[in-house]
């Protein structure tokens, strides 16, 4: 049935008289188009890059590199210094990791060695919903629910037990860096985990098998036979994570407070990159206004070609190995 | 002293210790998916009514007013997007899947996972530099485009992912038959894969249809109906973000009804991908 469908069907649709020459020649040309998609991709990223740098170069050559570290942030007088801007990414970005990587390792580590099959998978499945939460969702939720439980729940009883640290100093905003940390661990540990699973579900069986038979727990095995031994999954994991957090735009953009400014206090608003481009693209009145946002735009380009590529090969190493 | 007895109790401590944190990691992990649907759906029911769905916005202080333009134009964008998206996507993950096997397959590979990894409002800085200024305005174009890169690197890779489970046995039986090979791919191992094909595709499009940041300066936002495919286009989530950063409360209630809206559309897209990806007999 299945062969008489198929033969009939391609008969009807390609074979005219003249057998193997035209075939081939239509074989080599679906190659091509195969092929040309393909390379579309590979097209799209350099073709980013170049338009990115082109549309950048006003404000490069007007800054150079100081650009990255002065803070002076000014459309009125066409001054533009990216600092505060790079600092609060760096900032909420690390402190997503923080705060994300070992609820994720967590995960992680229950998904692969403790919960059954059935189990894992049901769980996995509600792990990934949290993926597919809209951004924008998110920040409407951080708006509303998170950013008040922050001011009231979190913020308080933190300084008042590490008040003396300038990290948890100042009166308790709600909207703020910690806030927008928090989001992006939320956003970030769907990707850090099931990464980390896949990196531990890699382990090979024996490596468990002769640490039980020594004796061990089952916290010894994952902790001296498990966890080294997909070391370079999860660095990778980690590193995706950190990509993913890095570019995050809307929910940060609604929680962070937008003010550029380098405040020493968690608890103090702050602005990333991405939130800056979100809010001042659209009305950015000069070219070099304009020009100094692509460039931030192509800074957070380059920096996620670099993580992503490192964590790719982290991750790809683990599993073919 | 330590005696054996007392490292054996606390290590068998250590252990349930552990497992008890795991437990509550996973606890963590999924409480936020609780809080946030769980609000969604408190909050956003009472603006759940029939205007919401057939109405223009309505100017601050008139109250009522609904979505409906938003709602038209996630769609369109949705729709501008695929026809971008699904064929180069598709057509890339056949060739990953069957001839993306040397050196050329794995920098495309590397390249698309890469791209994946873009910040989406970088692609909407580049659809802004490559369509809105040379167009003059912001377009629906602009915003499909937008989301249609987007959408490449993730039906691509799905689409590769389920090429390569169609048994190496089907597809040799058809060249056996003397069927050219092209044809063979496009209606044989295409076909075969198909189902695992259109879950990528549901997923690409679950994923974009939520996406803010790229829209905010290529496809902007209007108060009122798209006027043309070179003009500005509504779209839930710009029309979410507007409200929800506004200081209306009725913005706020209409941000809280177009959440559940996005989110429904959004679960029952996973949902339902999930159900027809499901590995059932090949060849169906």
């Amino acid at each position: 049935m299945f062969r008489s469908q198929v033969g009939r069907e391609a008969e009807a649709l390609l074979l005219p008289p003249g057998g193997a020459r035209p075939r081939r020649w239509a074989d080599r040309t679906f190659r091509g188009a195969l092929t040309a998609p393909g390379l579309v991709v590979v097209l799209l990223v350099a073709w980013i890059a170049v338009e990115l740098t082109g549309a950048a170069m006003p404000a490069i050559r007007r800054f150079g590199p100081a650009f990255l570290w002065t803070s002076r942030w000014d459309p009125v007088h066409n001054v533009f210094g990216a600092l505060p801007f790079v600092y609060g990414t760096i900032a909420s970005s690390v402190l997503a990791v923080v705060i994300g990587v070992p609820i994720s390792l967590g995960v992680a580590i229950y998904l692969a060695e403790i919960a059954g099959a059935r189990t894992a998978r049901l769980l996995s499945c509600l792990i990934e919903l949290v993926a597919a939460i809209p951004s924008v969702i998110l920040g409407l939720w951080g708006i509303f629910v998170l950013a008040p439980w922050v001011r009231t729940v979190v913020e308080p009883p933190l300084a008042a037990v590490l008040g003396w640290l300038p990290l948890f100093s100042g009166p308790a905003y709600g909207i703020g860096l910690l806030a927008a940390g928090i989001i992006l661990a939320i956003m970030v540990i769907p990707v850090v985990s099931s990464v980390s699973r896949d990196a531990l579900r890699a382990v090979p069986q024996e490596q468990r098998e002769a640490m039980y038979a020594l004796g061990a727990t089952r916290w010894e095995v994952i902790r001296h036979a498990v966890l080294p031994y997909g070391r370079s999954g999860i660095i990778g994991a980690i590193i995706l994570g950190f990509g993913r957090a890095f570019g995050e735009t809307m929910a940060v953009t609604m929680v962070i407070g937008n003010r550029p400014q380098i405040a020493p206090s968690l608890f103090q608003p702050a602005y990333t990159i991405a939130a800056a481009l979100a809010n001042e693209f659209s009305e950015a009145t000069s070219d070099l206004y304009l020009s100094a946002l692509v460039e931030m735009a192509l800074v957070l380009f380059a920096v996620s070609l670099l993580v992503n590529g490192a964590a790719q090969w982290l991750v790809s190493r683990m599993t073919r190995a | 002293m330590i005696t054996p007895a007392r490292t054996a109790r606390r290590r068998l401590v250590t252990d349930r210790v552990m497992t008890a944190l795991f437990l509550a990691a996973i606890v963590v992990a999924v409480a936020p998916l609780v809080s946030v649907l769980g609000y969604i759906v408190a909050q956003g029911v009472s603006g759940i009514t029939w205007a919401f769905f057939t109405r223009l916005p309505a100017p601050v202080g008139e109250g009522g007013g609904g979505m409906a333009n938003a709602l038209v134009g996630t769609l369109t964008l949705i729709a501008l997007a695929s026809c971008v998206g699904v064929p180069v996507g598709i057509l890339g993950g056949l060739f990953l899947a069957e001839i993306g096997g040397g050196a050329l397959g794995w920098w495309i590979r590397f390249t698309a996972d890469v791209l994946n990894g873009v910040p989406s409002i970088v692609v909407g800085v580049f659809v802004y530099a490559l369509v809105v200024v040379p167009m003059k305005r912001f377009s629906a174009l602009a915003g499909g485009i937008a989301l249609g890169i987007m959408m490449i690197p993730l039906v691509m890779r799905t689409t590769e992912e389920m090429v390569r489970l169609v048994p190496a046995a089907l597809r040799e039986a058809s060249l056996a038959l003397g069927i050219p090979w092209w044809v063979t791919t496009l209606r044989v191992t295409l076909r075969a894969a198909t189902a695992g094909v259109i879950t990528g595709v549901m997923l690409a499009v679950a994923r974009i249809g939520g996406e803010t940041a790229p829209l905010l300066f290529t496809a902007f936002n209007t108060q009122y109906w798209q006027a043309g495919w070179d003009q500005p286009i509504a779209s839930l989530t710009v029309q979410l973000y507007n409200y929800a950063i506004a200081p209306y409360d009725d913005w706020h209630r209409q941000a809280w009804a177009a959440a559940l809206v996005l989110m429904a559309i959004v679960l029952v897209l996973n949902v339902a991908a999930r159900a027809a990806g499901r590995p059932r007999s090949l060849g169906g």
